[in-house]
C-alpha cells in the first residue's frame, strides 16, 4: 500500500523533476548570463528528441544506437543553437526585452514548422536501450530501470556544468561579461565568443533533455510547448535565473505532478500552478531568486 | 460638447468615419466569401487592438492573450448550449467573464515585470487551455462546442457582417477614447519610465492591472464575436500560437499606432487565408515575417508609411 501510494509517486516525480531540471538549467544558464529568455528552448528539447530518434532509426541494427544518439543529438542541437546565436540572437543583446522575446519566439514558429516538414505530423517513438529496458525494484516499488539513468545522469551533468562555470576562470569571465559587457571586452575577454559558447551549452542541455526523454514518450512536432511551460513554472517557483532555484523548483514540480496524478489525474497540472500562484503572492521573485532591481 | 467634437477632430476622427463607411459599403462590391473573410478580419482586429493596450501602451508583452479571447468565446458558447438564456445575454456575459479572468490573472501578472510578465501570461493562458481541454462535461474537451445557434436573421452573411462591424466599431471607438484619455496618457507614462511615473505619484500596479482588465474585456468581446461567427469553439483557439498571432499583428501593423494592430490583422488574416490554400507551412512564413520585422522594420507597416510620408513632405516642402 505504502509502496504504490507513496514510493512510486516519489520515484516517478523525481524522474520528471530531474529531466525538467536538466532542461530548465539550460534555460537558466542562458537567462542568467545573456539576460535572454529563450522561448526557443522547448524547440531545442524537441530537436534533441528528433535527432536521437533519427540516429536510432539509422543504426537500427546496433544496440549502441541509443548511446550514439545520446551523444550526437545534443551536439547537433548545440550546433543549431550556435548558428542561431551567431546569426540572430547576437543582434538582440542590446535591444529591448520585447525584441529579444519576439526574436526567440519567431524561431519557435520557424523551427517548429521545419521539424514538421522534415519528420511529418505522425507521433514517433523509440524503444529503451538494451540493458535499461527492464523493471527493477526500488524499495519494493517497480521502477523502469531507464528512469534510474535519468535520475542520476541528469542532475550529475547539470551540477557538474554549474560547478565548472562557477569555479573556473570561464565562470569568472561569464560573470564579468554579464555584469558589464564593455568592461569585460576592455579587459580582453572575447565576449561575443563567450556568449556564443554559453548559448551553445544552454542549447546542448535542452537537447540532452530531449534525447533522454525520447525513449519515454512520443515525439511530435508540437511537444515543445509543454516542456517550455514546465520549465517556466519551475523557474518562476524556484526564482528566475537561479540554478539552485531551478533544482528546488523542479523537485517540487515533479512531486506535485506525480502525487497530483496519483490522486486527481484530471487536474494533475493544477497543483504546480497553485504553488506558483502562492509563491508569486508571498515571494514574487521565487524561492531562491533575488528581487529585481 | 463642442470641445469634445473639436478634440475628436484633432485626433483625425474623420478618417475613421470614412473607413467605417467604406467597410459598411463592402458587401455591395465584394462577394460573400470576402465579406465573410472581412468579418473574421474585424474580429481579429478587435482582438489585436485589445492586446495592443498591453504591449503598445503599457509596454508589457503578453504571450497569453488568447486566454481571455477564449474565456469570452467559451462563456458565450456554454451559455448558449447549456442554458436557455437569450443570445444577447450570452454574448454580454463574455466581457464580464473575461474581466473576471483579467482581475484574477492580472493580479498575479502585474506583480512581475518585463520578461517575468511574459512568462507568467503564457503559463496562465495555458491553464485556461488545459481547463478547456480537460473539463469535458462543460467544454466538450478536444471536440469543443459545436452548433451554437443564433437567431435566423443573423445567418445571412451580410447581416452577420454588419452585426460584427457595429460591435467592433463601437469597441474600437471606446478603445480610442480610452487610449486618448488622461488614463491612456498615464499608461504611456508608465511605459516610458516606470520609476518617474511612480515618483509623480502614479500607482503603477493599479494602472497596469486596470489596463490588463481593459485588454481582457475587449479580447473577451472578440471571443464572443468569434463564437458567433464560427458557430463553434475549440481549445485550439486558446493556444499560445493564437496569442502570438495577435502579437504579430500588432508588431506588423505597428504597435505604437492606434490603427497599427488593425492594419496588421488585415494583412495577417488575409495572407493567412490566401496562403493556407496553397501551403500548410503558414507558421513558418509568420515566424520569418516576425523575425525580419523585429530585425529590420521595428515600426511596422504604419510606422513605415508614416515615416515615408513625412520624408516626402520634407522633400517637397509640403
Amino acid at each position: 500500500m505504502i509502496v504504490s501510494s507513496i514510493i512510486m509517486p516519489i520515484l516517478t516525480g523525481l524522474t520528471t523533476a530531474m529531466l525538467i531540471f536538466l532542461v530548465a538549467s539550460g534555460l537558466t544558464l542562458i537567462f542568467g548570463s545573456l539576460k535572454i529568455l529563450n522561448f526557443a528552448h522547448g524547440v531545442f528539447y524537441m530537436l534533441g528528441a528528433y535527432f536521437s530518434f533519427q540516429v536510432v532509426s539509422t543504426f537500427a541494427a546496433s544496440p549502441a544506437g541509443f548511446w550514439i544518439g545520446l551523444i550526437v543529438a545534443p551536439l547537433g542541437v548545440a550546433i543549431v543553437g550556435g548558428l542561431i546565436e551567431f546569426f540572430i540572437i547576437r543582434r538582440a543583446y542590446k535591444r529591448e526585452h520585447i525584441d529579444q522575446l519576439l526574436l526567440t519566439y519567431s524561431l519557435v514558429l520557424i523551427i517548429g514548422d521545419v521539424t514538421r516538414f522534415l519528420w511529418g505530423v505522425e507521433y514517433k517513438s523509440m524503444s529503451r536501450p538494451e540493458g535499461l529496458d527492464a523493471t527493477i525494484s526500488v524499495f519494493g516499488a517497480p521502477l523502469a530501470s531507464y528512469y534510474l539513468l535519468i535520475l542520476f545522469l541528469a542532475p550529475t551533468i547539470a551540477l557538474g556544468l554549474h560547478l565548472m562555470l562557477k569555479k573556473t576562470k570561464i565562470g569568472w569571465m561569464i560573470r564579468a561579461a554579464t555584469f558589464n559587457y564593455e568592461m569585460a571586452s576592455a579587459l580582453g575577454i572575447n565576449v561575443p565568443r563567450l556568449f556564443l559558447v554559453i548559448f551553445m551549452v544552454g542549447s546542448w542541455l535542452g537537447g540532452l533533455g530531449g534525447a533522454l526523454y525520447a525513449p519515454l514518450g512520443s515525439i511530435v512536432y508540437f511537444m515543445h510547448t509543454q516542456v517550455l511551460l514546465e520549465s517556466f513554472l519551475v523557474m518562476v517557483i524556484g526564482g528566475v535565473g537561479s540554478f539552485w532555484g531551478a533544482f528546488v523548483g523542479a523537485i517540487l514540480f515533479g512531486l506535485l505532478n506525480s502525487f497530483g496524478f496519483q490522486y486527481f489525474p484530471q487536474f494533475s497540472m493544477f497543483f504546480a500552478f497553485v504553488l506558483m500562484a502562492v509563491i508569486l503572492v508571498i515571494r514574487p521573485w521565487g524561492l531562491l531568486g533575488q528581487p529585481e532591481g | 460638447m463642442k470641445q469634445i467634437i473639436a478634440r475628436l477632430e484633432s485626433l483625425g476622427f474623420a478618417w475613421w468615419g470614412i473607413l467605417i463607411l467604406l467597410l459598411a459599403l463592402l458587401p455591395l462590391y465584394m462577394s460573400e466569401t470576402y465579406v465573410s473573410l472581412f468579418s473574421e478580419i474585424l474580429i481579429m482586429a478587435l482582438f489585436a487592438m485589445s492586446l495592443n493596450i498591453l504591449i503598445g501602451y503599457l509596454g508589457m508583452i503578453s504571450f497569453g492573450h488568447a486566454g481571455y479571447f477564449g474565456l469570452g468565446a467559451y462563456s458565450t458558447a456554454i451559455l448558449m448550449t447549456k442554458t436557455s438564456i437569450s443570445w444577447i445575454l450570452a454574448m454580454a456575459s463574455a466581457p464580464v467573464v473575461a474581466a473576471l479572468g483579467g482581475v484574477v490573472f492580472g493580479f498575479f501578472c502585474v506583480r512581475l515585470t518585463r520578461i517575468y510578465f511574459a512568462m507568467l501570461t503564457f503559463a496562465l493562458a495555458q491553464i485556461i487551455y488545459t481547463i478547456a481541454f480537460q473539463w469535458e462535461s462543460l467544454t466538450g474537451g478536444d471536440n469543443g462546442i459545436v452548433g451554437v445557434t443564433f437567431p435566423d436573421f443573423l445567418y445571412e452573411t451580410n447581416n452577420a457582417y454588419y452585426f460584427i462591424l457595429i460591435i467592433v466599431s463601437v469597441c474600437a471607438f471606446f478603445l480610442f477614447l480610452i487610449v486618448n484619455s488622461p488614463f491612456g496618457s498615464t499608461l504611456r507614462a508608465i511605459r516610458e519610465n516606470p520609476e518617474r511615473a511612480e515618483f509623480v505619484g502614479i500607482k503603477i500596479k493599479a494602472f497596469q492591472l486596470i489596463g490588463f482588465i481593459v485588454a481582457a474585456v475587449f479580447a473577451g468581446i472578440a471571443g464572443a464575436l468569434f463564437t458567433f461567427y464560427n458557430g463553434s469553439i475549440f481549445p485550439d483557439y486558446l493556444l499560445w500560437t493564437r496569442s502570438t498571432e495577435a502579437l504579430i499583428m500588432c508588431i506588423l501593423g505597428g504597435m505604437f499606432f492606434f490603427s497599427g494592430p488593425a492594419v496588421g490583422a488585415l494583412v495577417v488574416q488575409w495572407l493567412g487565408t490566401v496562403l493556407s490554400r496553397h501551403t500548410i507551412y503558414w507558421p513558418f512564413i509568420l515566424g520569418l515575417t516576425l523575425l525580419l520585422l523585429v530585425l529590420f522594420l521595428r515600426g511596422g507597416i504604419v510606422g513605415f508609411l508614416t515615416e515615408g510620408y513625412s520624408k516626402i513632405k520634407a522633400r517637397y516642402h509640403l
